[in-house]
């Protein structure tokens, strides 16, 4: 296949982008979008110019690194994956693609296509976890939990925290990667506890690092390479009882206006 | 020449550690807020210690050269893991789990350290469902098992075909708990280029930060290798991109011993190569041998027919399929080791019935699985697997089986460690895939993750006290000194000279010829005399890289050319390491098969008399031979046999 590349280039953080065009030829349909990416930076670097800067790591789908947004669609037109598992049958011979960073407030670019997603750490230390020193606890059996809860911990679990869901929103909100922990938490007995602490540490810290507030528009849901299901998600979650039995009430009589999650999560307590 | 103490306390093998325990010292809360601790690196092993030293009141840094701790490739593991809780009443147990991993590494990992991995693996289960890790339940709402290779019991925890990502996040969160009550101060998108040694003693690291390129000197009272392995040293294999050797290879340099370095896992379920453009391996989980089962055709010409896209493989009729590994193990079956299931789809391809127009792949089918269950179940099973099979192959395997191949998956010759994960040198320890010691020559399924997590969270953080309760009065790591200067500097001159080669192949271009020479002479069948020339080979491949070698920008802003290009320096010179170690052995065992050693059936035949040991290798120096020491492997609770999955 041969292709034209339009990509994103900029130098660093502090420095003014633009995007670039580039030829790629004699691509395997049988190959990744990522070796399409470093077939280019080969011919890059062997022509004296400067590599694409791209991150990527495991190539199987699972450990978020890849981060590409490509004819305006996270993580590429295929659904239910991530960038390094897509590949190139899913274009034609002679198209063009557009490739860009991810584009949030909250996740600078640190160079082309590279961005910091520290935001999402942050918000998994206000909160996204259960506090529990090693040893001393329960033998694993000791608590039963129902199959169908370990079953719906285990789909809001799946999140690769990839930012996709930021990225794609259009007021930049990380409500679904949020949502989805502390779902996955609240699901089990060992994470209800500190369910509602948990909730609102993390959404206030959401807030804080500068992601935009949920409308709802479940662009999240559909860009989601992990398929994290609607349920977990905005303000939705809040009604399906996942966030805590206080939220719950609380949502359910808000949910006239369902705008904002975070907001939602404050007027209770 | 140092002298081998591997430190395993004396009393029967079920006691040792109990015993130990009782033993080692122990630092006071106080003086523990005094001591540092640097971790290098954020996978099971890594994260799951830094997040136990934190909670003990060290201060701890942990380093990861991904944007976030969560993505070390641990987070890749499949299946699951394993643990002796004998919950399916199966008759495990604690020296059941030990024995089929002694077995299983081929007799020659160390007996007491595997004895202790059995031990603690119990804890290991309890501990992630404390912290919330969704593991697969029974309705009754206990929880599930499955099988793995090596094991006839049902002992592997597994969340789905995620496990590593459920623990992985399950040790992350601890840790990121700890980096928010500042007791952790973590480190991403920072790369360890050298170890620094004051004293003898390892007191600190040289960072590179991957943004900026700044050099960085972090000092402390003892560091800990978490850095997994080195398996991508053969360009292509199941690995991250970003996985690499370098600072195992850097601690060599500075004394640390290396052991056993050829003793490389090939995995026998891997997604087949699909062409000379490809940049990485991927595994389908060991799970799937649980319900698929492993065929060729028994004709020539329905192997032709297949190739020529003329037949399907669901065409073929029952009678003519050669389900090998039924037929060659009737004990085991599709469940050996990955050793045996690696060479006996090689001894079927080499055969001429490999399956795909290579030649280079066999069937994994699930018919007979779908028949008897029904898709729904093995969709409940394997959902997520049967997916990322169809995304990277174009192929719906509920309709037409799978096809894969052997590759490089794991390594599990790495750093010598004594009993307490201490290397060679004082203070620097090796824990996880990085150390050499529980998976022998041949690491089981579902064990990987087990290790990672009893290294990190029930061994370590009891041993490393013994050591740093002797460092109580050892003041804060001054990194003003002729070390951390002499290191920075050789650290800042190694990235000069890369740059300035400004030569004509890229380093990915170099990666791939050494990939090649390890893949076909160090590989899955060795030979003298393929080993001999992988030496010359890879001699030649470093001369040409150090001369050749283009690395373009500069090293003060993200450039990940220049973290390939160093990663690629390490591997040049351990790729070598590894062929020398596989010459020395003659012998084959578990996944070192060396072809002159085999029995007339084509098993690996050992050689226990000779080479019951450990090959432990010292540094001498850029053109010096490295010195062999040996450890010699005792078996006290276990009677030494040859390998039997036959019956």
């Amino acid at each position: 296949m041969n292709l034209t590349l339009k990509i994103w280039r900029q130098k660093d953080a502090k420095s003014q982008g633009k995007f670039e065009e580039y030829k790629v030829q004699n691509i395997s349909p049988d190959s990744s979008f990522l070796e399409m990416l470093d077939i280019l930076n080969n011919d890059l670097i062997m022509s004296g110019k400067e590599p694409i800067a791209f991150d990527h790591d495991c190539r199987e789908g699972i450990c978020g690194m890849c981060s590409l947004h490509i004819n305006g669609h996270a993580h590429g037109p295929d659904s239910e994956i991530t960038t390094c598992q897509l590949h190139m049958r899913k274009f034609k011979d002679g198209d063009t693609i557009t490739i860009e960073p991810w584009r949030s407030a909250a996740f600078p670019v640190i160079k082309d296509l590279v961005v910091d997603r520290s935001a999402y750490d942050k918000i998994l230390q206000a909160g996204g976890f259960i506090s529990v020193n090693t040893g001393g606890v329960p033998d694993a059996n000791a608590i039963p939990i129902p199959k169908a809860d370990a079953d719906e911990s285990m789909d809001a679990a799946a999140c690769i925290g990839c930012g996709a869901c930021a990225a794609t929103c259009k007021n930049g909100s990380a409500m679904l990667f949020v949502a989805a922990r502390v779902s996955s938490l609240a699901k089990l007995p060992q994470g209800k506890v500190e369910g509602a602490r948990r909730a609102k540490a993390m959404v206030a810290k959401m807030d804080e690092l500068g992601f935009g507030n949920c409308t709802n528009t479940g662009a999240c849901e559909a860009e989601c390479p992990k398929a994290i299901p609607s349920r977990t998600s905005p303000a939705s979650t809040a009604s399906s009882s996942t966030l805590s039995s206080r939220t719950k009430s609380r949502t359910l009589t808000q949910t006239t206006e369902p705008r904002f999650l975070g907001s939602v999560v404050y007027i209770d307590n | 020449m140092a002298k081998l103490d591997s430190k395993v306390p004396a009393g029967p093998v079920a006691e040792k550690w109990s015993k130990h325990k009782s033993e080692i010292k122990v630092v006071s809360p106080a003086n523990k807020r005094k001591l540092d601790v640097i971790i290098i690196g954020t996978g099971l092993g890594g994260a799951s210690a830094a997040a136990s030293l934190g909670e003990l009141g060290y201060n701890v840094k942990v380093f990861c050269i991904s944007d976030s701790p969560r993505r070390a490739h641990s987070i890749a593991a499949q299946g699951g893991i394993n643990a002796a809780k004998n919950y399916q009443n199966d008759n495990d147990s604690v020296y059941r789990l030990f024995y089929d991993t002694i077995k299983g590494g081929d007799y020659r990992a160390r007996e007491a350290n595997v004895y202790r991995l059995a031990e603690v693996s119990n804890l290991i289960i309890d501990q992630c469902v404390a912290q919330g890790v969704p593991f697969a339940r029974e309705y009754g709402g206990l929880l599930d098992n499955r099988s793995f290779g090596g094991a006839q019991v049902s002992r592997t925890f597994y969340a789905r075909g995620q496990t590593g990502q459920q623990l992985l996040l399950g040790a992350y969160a601890a840790l990121n708990r700890q980096i928010a009550k500042g007791s952790v101060k973590s480190f991403p998108r920072h790369e360890i280029l050298d170890i620094v040694i004051v004293d003898g003693k390892a007191r600190g690291v040289i960072a590179r930060n991957l943004v900026t390129g700044e050099i960085e000197r972090h000092g402390a009272h003892a560091v800990v290798m978490a850095t997994g392995g080195y398996g991508n040293v053969f360009f292509l294999s199941t690995n991250a991109m970003n996985s690499n050797g370098s600072v195992a290879w850097q601690a060599y340099k500075k004394g640390a011993f290396f052991a056993n370095p050829c003793f490389t896992q090939i995995h026998p379920t891997c997604i087949p190569v699909h062409g000379t453009q490809q940049s990485k391996l991927t595994l389908m989980s060991e799970s799937l041998r649980n319900d698929g089962r492993i065929w060729v055709p028994k004709k020539k010409e329905d192997v032709e027919a297949l190739r020529a896209h003329t037949k399907k493989p669901s065409q073929i009729a029952e009678e003519d399929r050669d389900y090998y590994l039924e037929r060659r193990y009737p004990a085991f079956g599709n469940l050996v080791p990955r050793d045996v299931a690696s060479r006996a789809a090689k001894e079927r391809c080499d055969a001429g019935f490999g399956v795909n127009e290579t030649g280079l792949a066999v069937f994994l089918d699930f018919k007979t699985a779908i028949e008897r269950l029904g898709k729904d179940v093995i969709k409940a099973r394997y959902g997520n697997l049967f997916q990322m099979y169809e995304k990277i192959t174009d192929t719906d395997p509920y309709k037409e089986p799978m096809m894969i191949y052997p590759a490089v998956h794991y390594t599990m010759g790495g750093i010598w460690v004594d009993y307490n994960l201490m290397t060679t040198i004082p203070g620097l320890y090796a824990i996880g895939e990085a150390n050499f010691s529980d998976h022998g020559a041949n690491r089981l399924g579902a064990s990987a993750l087990m290790q990672g997590l009893a290294d990190g969270y029930f061994v370590l953080p009891y041993t490393i006290g013994d050591y740093l309760s002797h460092e109580i009065q050892s003041p804060k790591v001054d990194t003003n000194t002729p070390e951390f200067e002499a290191a920075e500097k050789a650290v800042k001159e190694r990235i000069e000279k890369l740059f300035s080669i400004k030569g004509n192949q890229s380093v990915d271009d170099i990666h791939k010829k050494l990939g090649h020479v390890m893949w076909d002479m160090v590989g899955m069948a060795r030979t003298k005399e393929s080993l001999e020339k992988a030496i010359v080979e890879i001699q030649k491949i470093r001369k040409e890289f150090w001369a050749d070698v283009r690395v373009p920008g500069k090293n003060d802003e993200f450039n990940q050319e220049i973290e390939k290009a160093l990663r690629l320096a390490d591997f040049l010179e351990l790729g070598e390491l590894m062929a020398r170690d596989a010459l020395g052995r003659n012998e084959s065992c578990g996944g070192h098969f060396r072809e002159e050693y085999q029995t007339p059936e084509g098993e690996a035949q050992r050689d226990d008399e000779n080479y019951a040991y450990v090959a432990v290798w010292e540094y001498n120096g850029a053109d010096a031979e490295p010195t062999l020491h040996k450890e010699e492997l005792k078996f006290e609770a276990i009677k030494v046999a040859q390998r039997n999955y036959k019956d």
